[in-house]
C-alpha cells in the first residue's frame, strides 16, 4: 500500500511539473504588450520599456520561468501586474469559496447518485425511468442554463432565494445555506445523473457475477449483499467517473460563480482574463491543477482501499 | 458548411444510419438538427434585419410587430442575432470537432496500433489534458490569444482530443488482438491495408457517436465563454446573447430565454443522436425479462398431489424431493423452458449424483432448489419439497434462512464465486455470525479449523489473503469450507470439479466425500463425469435436454444402464480416460497459495 502511495503521488508531481511548464511557456511565449496597455497608449517608448524591465519582462524566457518554479516550490507564485498583489494570496483568498462549492457540490453528488443508482439496479421501474432521462437531459443541457432558469423562477419570480450575492459562512450560517443552494443545485443535476447512472450500470453487472449468489446461497440477507458486497465493486468505476466530474464542477463553477456573482476563482480568473493579467491565470492554472490532483489521489487511494487488486497495477 | 451533426449523419455506416431512421426518436432529432443548420447556412435570406444593427429607440421591443422575437437592450432584432449566431456557434463547434478527431484519431490509432513509447507518451499527455477543466485552460488562453471563437475552439478541440485518443486507443487495441487481424498480417498484408481495411471500420461507429458528444460540449463551452463576456462583443453569438440578457433580466427576461432554447435545443439534440446511435450499435434493448408466472391451476394440483405424496411417504423421508420440476425463461412472446420435467429424492446422508451433459439443465435444477434462478427465469410446474414443505411457498426471509444455514452450496468455477474485494476470512466469517450467531473471535478460530479441515496448508495467511491472492484449488476449498460452516443437512455441489487439474480433482472429491460422512449431510452431485458419479454417490440420476431419463441406485445403473443416452454417457468415459493422462501431465502444476 505505501509503494502504491508513494508511485501515485510521484506520478501526481510529474503531472503538475508537465502542466506548469506547458502552461508557463505557452502563456508567455505568446507575451502581449501588456507594458504598454498598462501605461495606455499615449505613453512613450522609454516609459514602456522601463516599465517592463520593471516587470522583469526584458529577461529571457526560460530566466524567468526558473525564478518562477523557485518562487513557486516555497509557495510565491509572483505578484499581479495590475494590483501588485501577490498571486498566491489573490489566489487563496477567493479559492476557499470555490472549494466550499465544489466540495460540498461532490459529496452531494456522491451521496445522492449512489442512493439513486441502486435503487434503479435493484427496483427498476420509475426510478431508473426518471434517472435515464434526467441523465440525458442533464448531460445535454449546460448547467449554466439550469442557473439561469433556476435564477428566473426561483429568485427572481418567486423570490424564494436572493437571486445573486454570496454571504460567508462566518457572518451567517444560515445565509450562506441559501446563498449557495441554487448554485449547488444547478451543478449538480447532471453530475448526479451522470454518476448515479453508472452506479447503476456497475451494480447491474455486479448482481449478474457469480459470487453474488454464491453470497445469496450463505444466507447472507439481501441488503447485506446488495448494499455490502455489490456496492464496494461497484464503487470503483463510480468513483473512476466522480473523479473526472471533480474536474468538470471546477470548470462549471467557473460560470455559476458569474451568474451568482459568487467571490470566488471563477471571477477572479474572468477578470483578470480580460485584463491580461498572465501572474494571476497563471496561478489559478497551478492552483486548480494542485487541487485535482490531490482529489484524483485521494480517490486513487479510496480505489486501492475498496479494491484489492488496483493496488497491485 | 458542415457543422457538427453532419458527419454523425452523412458518413455513418449504412446499417447504423438505416436503424438510426428506424429509430423515431433519433428521426426527429436528425431532421431537428438538419433544420438548425440550414437556419444557419440560409441566415441572410431568412432574417428581415442586420443583426448588428439596432438604435435605441427600438430598444426592448417585446415579440411580435415588426420584430419576430423581439428586440434586445440596443435595439438589434433578436431573431437575426439567433439566425447568425448559429452560424459561429455551429462552425466552431464544428472546427473544435475537426482538431480533436485529427488530433485524436490519429494518435490513437497509433498508439493502438503500434504501442510502445508512443502510447505511454499519448497515454499520458491524454491524462493531462484531461486534469485540468477546459473551462480555466480557455481563460488562461484567453489572455494570450484574446476574444477569439476560433482559437477557443481549436485550442478547446485539442483538449477534447484527449477523449477521442483514449477511445480510439482503446477501440484499436481490442480488434489488434483479434484473430482476423492477425490472420490478416499472417496473409502478408501491409500496416496500412490492415489499418484501412479493418481498423478504421471498427473504429469509425465509436469515433462518430464521441463525434456527437463533443460538439454538444463544444457548443456548451463556447456559449459559455461567451456568456462569461469573454467572447468577441462584435459578432453576434448564442453565448453573447445570453450576455446581453442576462444583463437586462429584470427588464426583459425572454431575452436570456431564445438563446437558452437554442443551445439547449442543439445540445439535446446531439446528445440525442449519440444515444441512438449508440443504441442502435449496441442493439441494446434494455428491457428486464420477467420470470414466467406458474400456471395457478397446475400448481394448485401439484400441491395437492404433493401433500399426499410427503404424507404416504415411508421411514426415510426424503430431506429434498423434486416432482415434475420445470423452469422456464420469459423470452420475447412467451416462455422458452430449459427444465421439463425432473423429479429427484434425496434423503440424509445419501449422495445424489445428477448427471447429464453441458445445457442438460442440471444447473437450473439446483438453482431452483436454492430459488437462485437467475433473472428471467422461473419455477412454472411442478415443486422442490423440502422436509414436505413447497419451498415456492417459503417467504423470502424463511428461504434466507435456511440458505447456509440447512442447503448449502458449492459452486463450478471457484475464481469467480468468491468477492473480490474481501478477504477469504471475511467471506468465511460474514455467514458464521449471522446464521449461528457467533462472535468475531469465535467465527475466526472456527473459520481456521474449517480452513485446516478442507487441506488448507496455512489457514492464517489464508484468511487474510484475497480471493486473487490463491490459486483455483485453494479458492474451491475455501469454498467447501463456506459452504459446511454451519454444517448443512443438504449439500449442492455444481461441479465441484470441473474447474481444477487433474490431481486436485481427486483431492476435492476426498475431502467432499469424508466431510460428507461425518457431517451426514444429503449431496447432490452435479457433473457431467461418470468417473466421479462412481466415485462418491449412492445413487444416480441422468439427465438429457431437460429432462431426467433414467435414476437409480449406482451400481444398478453402471451395471444395466437403461436408457440408450446414459449408455452412451459411458461410451464417453472410455474415450476421457484415453486423453487424460496427457492432461495430468500438462495441468498438474500450480497448487497452494502463490
Amino acid at each position: 500500500m505505501l509503494r502504491f502511495l508513494a508511485r501515485r503521488v510521484a506520478s501526481g508531481l510529474a503531472m503538475l511539473v508537465a502542466i506548469s511548464t506547458v502552461a508557463y511557456l505557452l502563456i508567455y511565449l505568446a507575451g502581449t504588450d501588456i507594458a504598454r496597455n498598462l501605461l495606455g497608449q499615449n505613453a512613450s517608448e522609454e516609459a514602456v520599456a522601463a516599465r517592463a524591465a520593471e516587470l522583469g519582462l526584458d529577461r529571457p524566457l526560460l530566466e524567468r520561468f526558473i525564478d518562477w518554479v523557485s518562487g513557486a516550490v516555497r509557495g510565491d507564485l509572483g505578484t499581479s501586474w495590475f494590483s501588485g498583489a501577490p498571486v498566491t494570496d489573490l489566489v487563496t483568498s477567493r479559492l476557499g469559496v470555490t472549494l466550499s462549492l465544489v466540495v460540498l457540490s461532490t459529496l452531494l453528488v456522491a451521496v445522492i447518485a449512489t442512493v439513486v443508482g441502486v435503487l434503479a439496479a435493484v427496483r427498476r421501474g420509475w426510478v431508473d425511468r426518471v434517472l435515464q432521462v434526467v441523465s440525458l437531459v442533464g448531460a445535454a443541457i449546460p448547467n449554466y442554463l439550469v442557473a439561469l432558469l433556476l435564477v428566473t423562477i426561483l429568485a427572481i419570480q418567486l423570490q424564494w432565494f436572493e437571486p445573486t450575492g454570496y454571504v460567508r459562512p462566518e457572518v451567517s450560517l444560515s445565509g450562506w445555506a441559501m446563498s449557495i443552494t441554487l448554485p449547488v443545485v444547478a451543478l449538480i443535476i447532471s453530475a448526479i445523473a451522470a454518476v448515479a447512472q453508472q452506479v447503476r450500470g456497475s451494480m447491474i453487472d455486479g448482481l449478474r457475477q457469480d459470487y453474488v449468489r454464491t453470497l445469496r446461497s450463505r444466507g447472507l440477507p439481501e441488503w447485506r449483499v446488495i448494499y455490502l458486497h455489490v456496492l464496494r465493486n461497484a464503487a470503483g468505476p463510480a468513483l473512476s467517473v466522480l473523479a473526472l466530474l471533480f474536474v468538470g464542477l471546477l470548470g462549471g463553477a467557473v460560470v455559476i460563480e458569474q451568474v451568482f456573482a459568487i467571490p470566488g476563482l471563477g471571477s477572479l480568473s474572468v477578470s483578470t482574463t480580460t485584463q491580461g493579467d498572465v501572474p494571476v491565470i497563471m496561478g489559478v492554472v497551478v492552483v486548480v491543477a494542485i487541487i485535482v490532483l490531490i482529489v484524483n489521489l485521494a480517490i486513487d487511494l479510496l480505489q486501492g482501499w475498496l479494491n484489492p487488486k488496483a493496488r497491485l497495477s | 458548411m458542415s457543422a457538427a451533426p453532419d458527419p454523425a449523419a452523412s458518413s455513418a455506416p449504412p446499417s447504423l444510419a438505416r436503424r438510426l431512421l428506424h429509430d423515431r426518436l433519433g428521426l426527429v432529432v436528425l431532421v431537428t438538427l438538419v433544420v438548425v443548420v440550414l437556419a444557419a447556412v440560409l441566415a441572410p435570406l431568412l432574417a428581415s434585419y442586420d443583426p448588428g444593427q439596432g438604435g435605441l429607440l427600438d430598444a426592448l421591443a417585446g415579440p411580435g410587430g415588426d420584430h419576430l422575437l423581439g428586440t434586445d437592450g440596443v435595439g438589434r432584432d433578436v431573431l437575426a442575432r439567433l439566425l447568425f449566431g448559429s452560424r459561429i456557434s455551429l462552425l466552431g463547434a464544428a472546427l473544435a470537432v475537426v482538431v480533436a478527431v485529427v488530433i485524436g484519431g490519429v494518435s490513437g490509432l497509433v498508439a493502438g496500433y503500434v504501442g510502445g513509447w508512443f502510447d505511454g507518451l499519448g497515454t499520458w499527455g491524454a491524462s493531462i489534458l484531461m486534469a485540468l477543466p477546459g473551462m480555466i485552460v480557455l481563460l488562461a488562453a484567453r489572455s494570450v490569444v484574446g476574444p477569439s471563437t476560433w482559437w477557443a475552439m481549436a485550442i478547446f478541440g485539442v483538449i477534447l482530443s484527449a477523449s477521442v485518443f483514449r477511445l480510439v486507443r482503446g477501440t484499436v487495441q481490442a480488434v489488434r488482438g483479434e484473430l482476423y487481424v492477425d490472420a490478416a498480417r499472417v496473409a502478408g498484408l501491409s500496416d496500412l491495408r490492415i489499418i484501412f481495411r479493418h481498423v478504421l471500420r471498427v473504429v469509425r461507429a465509436p469515433v462518430i457517436i464521441q463525434v456527437a458528444s463533443i460538439a454538444s460540449v463544444a457548443i456548451t463551452i463556447q456559449a459559455g465563454l461567451e456568456f462569461l463576456g469573454l467572447g468577441d462583443p462584435t459578432v453576434p453569438t448564442w453565448g453573447g446573447m445570453l450576455n446581453d440578457g442576462f444583463k437586462k433580466i429584470y427588464q426583459e427576461p425572454l431575452l436570456v430565454l431564445w438563446p437558452s432554447l437554442m443551445i439547449a435545443l442543439v445540445c439535446l439534440a446531439l446528445t440525442l443522436v449519440a444515444n441512438s446511435l449508440r443504441d442502435a450499435l449496441e442493439n441494446s434493448a434494455s428491457t428486464q425479462p420477467k420470470a414466467p408466472p406458474m400456471d395457478a391451476a397446475a400448481r394448485a394440483a401439484t400441491v395437492a398431489a404433493a401433500a399426499a405424496t410427503a404424507a404416504a411417504a415411508d421411514g426415510g423421508t426424503p430431506i429434498l424431493r423434486v416432482e415434475g420440476l420445470r423452469i422456464g425463461y420469459g423470452v420475447p412472446g412467451g416462455v422458452s423452458e430449459v427444465v421439463r420435467g425432473v423429479d429427484l429424492e434425496v434423503r440424509a446422508g445419501e449422495v445424489l449424483g445428477l448427471i447429464g451433459e453441458s445445457g442438460s439443465g442440471k444447473t437450473q435444477t439446483v438453482f431452483a432448489i436454492m430459488r437462485l434462478l437467475p433473472v428471467g427465469g422461473g419455477i412454472v410446474g411442478g415443486h422442490v419439497l423440502w422436509h414436505g414443505e413447497d419451498l415456492a411457498r417459503f417467504s423470502d426471509a424463511r428461504m434466507t434462512g435456511l440458505r447456509g444455514r440447512r442447503i448449502a452450496y458449492i459452486p463450478q468455477e471457484p475464481m469467480s464465486n468468491l468477492d473480490p474485494s474481501f478477504t477469504i476470512g471475511h467471506q468465511l466469517v460474514e455467514p458464521m455470525r449471522h446464521h449461528l450467531g457467533l462472535s468475531r473471535k469465535a467465527a475466526h478460530t472456527r473459520a481456521l479449523e474449517l480452513l485446516a479441515r478442507v487441506g488448507i496448508p496455512d489457514p492464517p495467511r489464508t484468511m487474510k489473503a484475497y480471493p486473487h491472492e490463491v490459486s483455483g484449488g485453494m479458492a474451491q476449498r475455501v469454498l467447501i469450507a463456506g459452504a459446511i460452516s454451519c454444517e448443512p443437512e443438504l449439500l449442492i455441489a455444481d461441479e465441484p470439479t470441473t474447474a481444477l487439474d487433474v490431481t486436485v480433482q481427486a483431492e476435492i472429491l476426498e475431502i467432499l466425500r469424508s466431510l460428507q460422512q461425518d457431517l451426514h449431510m444429503g449431496v447432490v452431485l452435479v457433473t457431467h463425469d461418470f468417473g466421479v458419479v462412481a466415485d462418491v454417490a449412492d445413487r444416480v440420476a441422468v439427465m438429457q435436454e431437460g429432462v431426467v431419463v433414467e435414476t437409480g441406485d449406482v451400481r444398478e445403473v453402471f451395471r444395466a444402464p437403461q436408457h440408450p443416452y446414459t449408455r452412451q454417457l459411458f461410451d464417453a468415459i472410455l474415450t476421457e480416460e484415453d486423453i487424460r493422462p496427457a492432461y495430468a501431465l500438462a495441468g498438474a502444476v500450480e497448487e497452494g497459495p502463490r
